[in-house]
């Protein structure tokens, strides 16, 4: 492992009220790398990720154990302010979520809440971040219109240009491609892996093929545990694992 | 074909309950409105009553409503909206709150003559502010304050979890969220409801009964300490008062009739409102 870890969990505990979501889980995940987290519906995945920007805090009555590092920062320690964390580690949802506003005010308002006033700052960060995520083109003439006149794909990538206006260095995919077409859901793919020379990236994804075609690592998850971590390439050919194994093969799941 | 049959049936009692309730609306509108414009003059618009109430104009009874009403939506509206925020946004969930919330919900049940009643004792005796606007604006957004908390509650559970999500993703406070994102997004539905609680308070007389109504007054208000004459209470004394029943209760439906205007001019606005946010989220 000669290549930067952007993120690590170390056993890490979970919990809705009793029952126990995740189960001692420990994961590097790498930087400028795709990250891939697969398993079947309620293996814990969803709730894996929203540990990465402190999602989970906004669900009453859970708790947490272990320990999650954004580069040597532990997340979760006392004096460290979610709002920071979620700055860095930015979210892209499974359900394209625009807010009822024109597309110009989804992208600046990461911006904004985060203090920035400079409009030519702004202006620049939103042309800049839309191009990004490869919607620009489709926009550029119509930025005062509500965003949610877009179709479904274009608003989870203006999602996507929302995400990469404020400095974040980690993107948090939660099964992005869930509820869009194959072809919405190819220009995400070609999108992710254009991305990751920029960020870190993490994606929960339902759909095998799409972790194959995207990610360098996986991670297999059933159950709360994580069975099997590695290279993609190896998970797919050389699954060291019977569980692992038996899911990508479609024999379960 | 006995199915069918019987789903005729269903479909033609329900059309007949519509049309019933159609009915009685119309009539209630037809009725006020025919007896009610014979009365309507520039001069009954614009004249204090002159011979004990028989002749001259409803003015001050028309500016006391609006001054009424003004006075408990100015009172209620950032009291009801700052409430129902509380306890949608940031309450802990749990037993205290709903008892909070049943609570409120109770207190919308309350007889307006009950508000009534609590006006005279607490704003008019206790807080001595005597039979005034004050007194009677006050009275009146208390009446109105759960019809405000729990249209605005709804509007902000009616707001997606999801854009919450995104925002606070994005590095902003709870604070922040519920200011540029929940609030805006929920603000065409509370205009609505507060729109139509002012409808409701405008054609109250019990709560005004005992806290702000003048029977006659020579001319208008001269400040928030003033009694005043309203539109309802107007209408209530002209029918049991006075000794001239017959030429009393044609200025009544006149007076019936400004405030329905005034109540279902009111409402229209709410649909309008309404209206614009549909297209706009279309």
């Amino acid at each position: 492992m000669d290549k930067k870890i952007k993120m690590r969990a170390e056993g890490v505990n979970f919990f809705y009220g009793r029952s126990q979501a995740l189960k001692n889980v420990d994961i590097l995940i790498h930087a400028n790398q795709v990250t891939a987290l697969i398993g079947p519906s309620g293996c814990g995945k969803s709730t894996f990720i929203r540990l990465f920007n402190r999602m989970n805090e906004l669900v009453l009555d859970t708790s947490l154990s272990g320990n999650i590092y954004l580069d040597d920062l532990e997340i979760n320690s006392a004096q460290i302010d979610p709002v920071h964390i979620r700055k860095r580690v930015g979210m892209v949802f499974q359900k394209p979520n625009p807010f009822p506003k024109s597309i110009l005010d989804n992208i600046s308002y990461g911006l904004r809440v985060n203090g920035v006033k400079d409009a030519n700052f702004i202006e620049e960060r939103v042309e800049a971040s839309l191009k990004k995520a490869a919607i620009w083109d489709e926009v550029k003439n119509r930025l005062s219109d509500s965003a949610l006149k877009l179709s479904g794909g274009q608003q989870q990538r203006l999602c996507i240009a929302r995400c990469l206006a404020v400095d974040t260095e980690v993107i948090l995919f939660d099964e992005p491609c869930a509820s869009l077409d194959p072809i919405s859901t190819a220009k995400i793919e070609e999108l992710i892996l254009e991305l990751k020379k920029d960020y870190t990236i993490v994606i929960v994804t339902h759909n095998m093929q799409q972790a194959a075609r995207v990610s360098d690592y996986t991670g297999f998850f059933l159950l709360g545990e994580l069975i099997e971590f590695g290279k993609t390439q190896d998970i797919f050919t050389a699954p060291q694992d019977k569980r692992t194994e038996a899911y990508i093969t479609g024999r379960f799941g | 074909m006995k199915r069918k049959y019987i789903q005729n049936l269903g479909f033609g009692g329900l059309f007949l309950c519509m049309f019933a309730t159609l009915f009685f609306l119309g009539l209630i509108i037809f009725f006020v409105g025919a007896r009610g414009v014979k009365a309507i003059s520039w001069e009954f618009l614009t004249q204090i009553p002159r011979c004990s109430m028989t002749q001259g104009g409803v003015a001050p009874a028309i500016v006391g409503t609006l001054y009424i009403t003004l006075g408990a939506i100015l009172f209620s509206l950032p009291l009801g909206v700052a409430c129902a925020i509380y306890l949608c946004e940031y309450s802990p969930k749990g037993f205290m709150v709903n008892i909070i919330r049943i609570s409120i919900n109770n207190l919308a049940g309350v007889p307006s003559v009950v508000f009534g009643l609590f006006g005279l004792a607490v704003f008019v005796k206790f807080f001595g502010f005597g039979v005034s606007i004050l007194s009677g604006s006050l009275t009146l957004g208390i009446l109105a304050l759960p019809l405000i908390i729990s249209s605005t509650q709804e509007a902000l559970l009616a707001v997606p979890q999801s854009i919450r999500e995104a925002s606070l993703s994005l590095g902003a406070t709870k604070w922040e969220t519920i200011k540029r994102i929940v609030l805006p997004a929920a603000l065409p539905g509370i205009l609505t409801g507060v729109i139509l609680s002012i409808g409701r308070v405008a054609g109250e007389t019990a709560p005004i009964l005992f806290t702000a109504a003048a029977f006659y007054m020579r001319g208008y208000p001269k400040s928030v300490f003033s009694e005043v004459m309203a539109l309802p209470y107007h209408i209530y004394a002209l029918m049991t008062e006075g000794v001239h029943p017959d030429r009393q209760m044609a200025i009544a439906y006149g007076c019936s009739f400004i405030l329905l205007f005034l109540v279902l001019s009111i409402s229209g606005i709410a649909i309008i409102i309404r209206q614009k946010q549909r297209i706009q989220h279309g």
